[in-house]
């Protein structure tokens, strides 16, 4: 009943493409964005900031940026943890070595030393598809990891061999470092969030957005109609890589604080390979979905037991989670394969003809 | 983007003057009274080799504008590897192609598509994931070229250009009657649907060459009447030149002006419908001779 879109006419194309044709979505939206940046960080405890809301930010943006390239151009990668690194250690190489730069603007820049290794490592899928092409982007992860470690100039030479985020301050505020304010680091990952979603959805639902889908869905046919395979999938690594790029460097500088090189190693790629997948391919908001499931449900599973005053040992609680965790992926997997964006696309078509089953 | 221009061929005005001096050139009247054109397209002695495999052997035709031009013949013939050629997606391994008055080059099917080729696939080639309306969108793709940063904010030119193009691909979802359909997905289609959109999106590129690969396959009669009344509509309204692949023998010799034949790889007969099907090597190939 609420979500009718009948009497929604539209008279001219430029309204039918609009971000949100139907109402209900746009007020649902302004909900959800109200409480994000209005209702959330008024209420939210430093906890709250630090296990969910800032992780659940960024580790979205980071699907979303692998969602660009293996759910939109159909690109399989597992080098995601390895371009976030170079967006973290570029962001670092940036405010140590021009500390007067705005920190937004470092890590927006940094997105761009991502964006061409990414390209560099996605020249193999103008040969290679599939699985094979996972292979190769492996070797991104690992030579990028061993890179990190190896090459002192990029963690300055520290005897520790990890970056440290400096104190930084804009407009008089610390938005990182160790004095940064939990709330202000919220802010700050929400805007980025924010403007890169914008851009994302912007690009996929556009003319580049088409040729990486139709790259996707059958390769030959797009070469056929004019899509010139290897700017499609280049652009895709580039875009893809950017975002990613810019999610490590809030990931480090926003929320971590401080990064060793094997912080970025192969379960990281797989944790947002994860989030991807279960929220759902090919889907922006399917990315947040995802972020929230697989960072929120630890949170809450660990701490069902203690508010409930349940004799459970955080050794015990740490074995539960990884199992229901794991639990809950097949099952969602199961129920709907194509991801919980599919779920809620599925829920959005039943309700619009709800009560009647056609 | 790319067109003619930058790959070398000819200057653009070069082009344009090539295309006119082909309509001057003497084309013929139809029986049905249209006047066909000029050689849009020429091949000359084509010969596709895989290896040790001869799939055409010194094939030459011409397609004229605005015909409908079909090549027929049994299993294997060669016939598709011929479209593929046309389309780029084959090299051959010897003979040209003069394309609206000049030669044209070894091109990727990329390139070709940006000079005006457009086609549909045997095996319907559509992409799945997609609505109806984006299939058709994919169409334009060679005609948009707004940038990158212009597309991620939505704003100027590339709001501008989706907003034409869009209007350019509604005329087209009119002309082939699948409005209802726009918003689907087209995996949920049923396989005359598919075929109908996948001609939408060839023709949404306004295509100088449009060919089709076995239009007709697996269709009941219902839907082969359809699609031969849109193709006969396409060649009429838009004045675009057809190439087909068909083997449904009453369709062919409806619709086409001129019928290529061929059989293993080689042409056995070329001209108007009626005088191909009075060939004795066209008949010894499809009814088989006594040996």
């Amino acid at each position: 009943m609420l979500y009718r879109t009948a009497g929604q006419f539209k008279t001219s194309y430029k309204s039918d493409m609009a971000l949100f044709p139907v109402r209900q979505d746009a007020v649902l939206l302004m909900v959800i964005l109200g409480f994000a940046w209005v209702v959330f960080p008024l209420t939210a405890s430093e906890f709250a900031f630090q296990t969910l809301l800032i992780p659940i930010l960024i580790y979205a943006l980071a699907a979303q940026g692998l969602n660009i390239l293996t759910g939109y151009a159909g690109q399989l990668s597992l080098g995601t943890a390895a371009f976030m690194g170079v967006g973290a250690y570029a962001c670092y190489k940036l405010v140590t070595l021009f500390p007067w730069m705005n920190p937004v603007l470092a890590i927006l820049l940094s997105g761009f030393f991502s964006a061409g290794v990414g390209v560099a490592f996605g020249i193999p899928s103008l040969r290679i598809k599939g699985f094979y092409l996972a292979i190769a982007t492996l070797a991104a992860q690992f030579f990028l990891v061993w890179l990190f470690e190896k090459w002192g100039w990029l963690y300055n030479y520290n005897a520790s061999g990890a970056i440290q985020v400096p104190n930084l301050d804009m407009f008089g505020l610390y938005v990182a470092g160790p004095q940064a304010s939990s709330i202000v680091q919220y802010y700050v990952v929400l805007a980025v969030v924010t403007l890169m979603t914008l851009l994302c959805i912007n690009l996929t639902r556009g003319n580049l957005g088409r040729s990486w889908k139709a790259t996707r869905d059958m390769d030959i046919a797009a070469e056929l109609i004019g899509i010139n395979l290897m700017r499609s999938k280049l652009t895709a690594f580039a875009v893809s890589s950017y975002v990613v790029g810019v999610a490590g460097a809030l990931f480090v500088f926003m929320w971590r604080g401080a990064a060793e090189p094997n912080l970025f190693d192969i379960p990281l790629s797989f944790r947002i390979l994860f989030i991807a997948i279960i929220g759902g391919l090919g889907s922006i908001l399917g990315n947040y979905l995802g972020a929230i499931l697989i960072v929120g449900l630890p949170v809450v599973l660990g701490t069902v037991p203690q508010a409930l005053g349940l004799p459970i040992s955080s050794a015990m609680v740490e074995h539960l989670n990884i199992m229901i965790v794991g639990a809950l992926i097949v099952f969602f997997l199961i129920i709907e394969p194509h991801g919980l964006a599919r779920l809620w696309a599925l829920i959005r078509e039943k309700l619009i003809i709800w009560p009647f089953p056609h | 983007m790319m067109d003619g221009s930058d790959l070398g061929i000819l200057g653009k005005d070069e082009r344009q003057d090539a295309v006119k001096d082909a309509s001057k050139e003497v084309g013929y009247v139809t029986e049905d009274g249209r006047q066909i054109g000029g050689v849009l397209m020429e091949l000359r002695n084509i010969t596709l080799k895989f290896g040790g495999v001869v799939a055409i052997k010194d094939i030459s035709f011409d397609i004229r504008e605005g015909e409908i031009r079909a090549i027929i013949g049994p299993n294997g013939a060669g016939k598709s590897s011929m479209l593929n050629i046309i389309s780029g997606f084959y090299t051959p391994s010897e003979g040209e192609l003069w394309y609206k008055g000049s030669k044209r080059p070894p091109m990727k099917p990329y390139e070709v598509a940006r000079l005006g080729v457009a086609r549909t696939f045997q095996n319907i080639a559509l992409f799945e994931g997609m609505t109806v309306l984006d299939n058709v969108m994919t169409g334009r793709l060679t005609h948009m070229k707004a940038g990158i940063a212009s597309q991620a904010i939505w704003w100027g030119k590339a709001r501008d250009e989706e907003i034409a193009n869009r209007e350019i691909v509604e005329k087209v979802i009119d002309f082939l009657e699948i409005q209802n359909i726009r918003k689907t997905p087209v995996g949920r289609l049923p396989y005359g649907l598919k075929k109908r959109v996948e001609l939408a999106r060839a023709l949404a590129a306004e295509p100088s060459l449009l060919l089709l690969d076995e239009p007709m396959a697996g269709m009941n009669v219902e839907e082969k009447e359809d699609m031969s009344r849109f193709i006969l509509d396409v060649n009429d309204e838009f004045g675009t030149t057809i190439c087909l692949i068909e083997h449904d023998m009453g369709v062919v010799m409806d619709l086409s002006d001129r019928v290529v034949v061929m059989d293993y790889g080689k042409k056995i007969g070329d001209g108007p419908p009626d005088e191909v099907r009075q060939n004795q090597d066209v008949i010894d190939a499809y009814l088989g001779v006594a040996h």
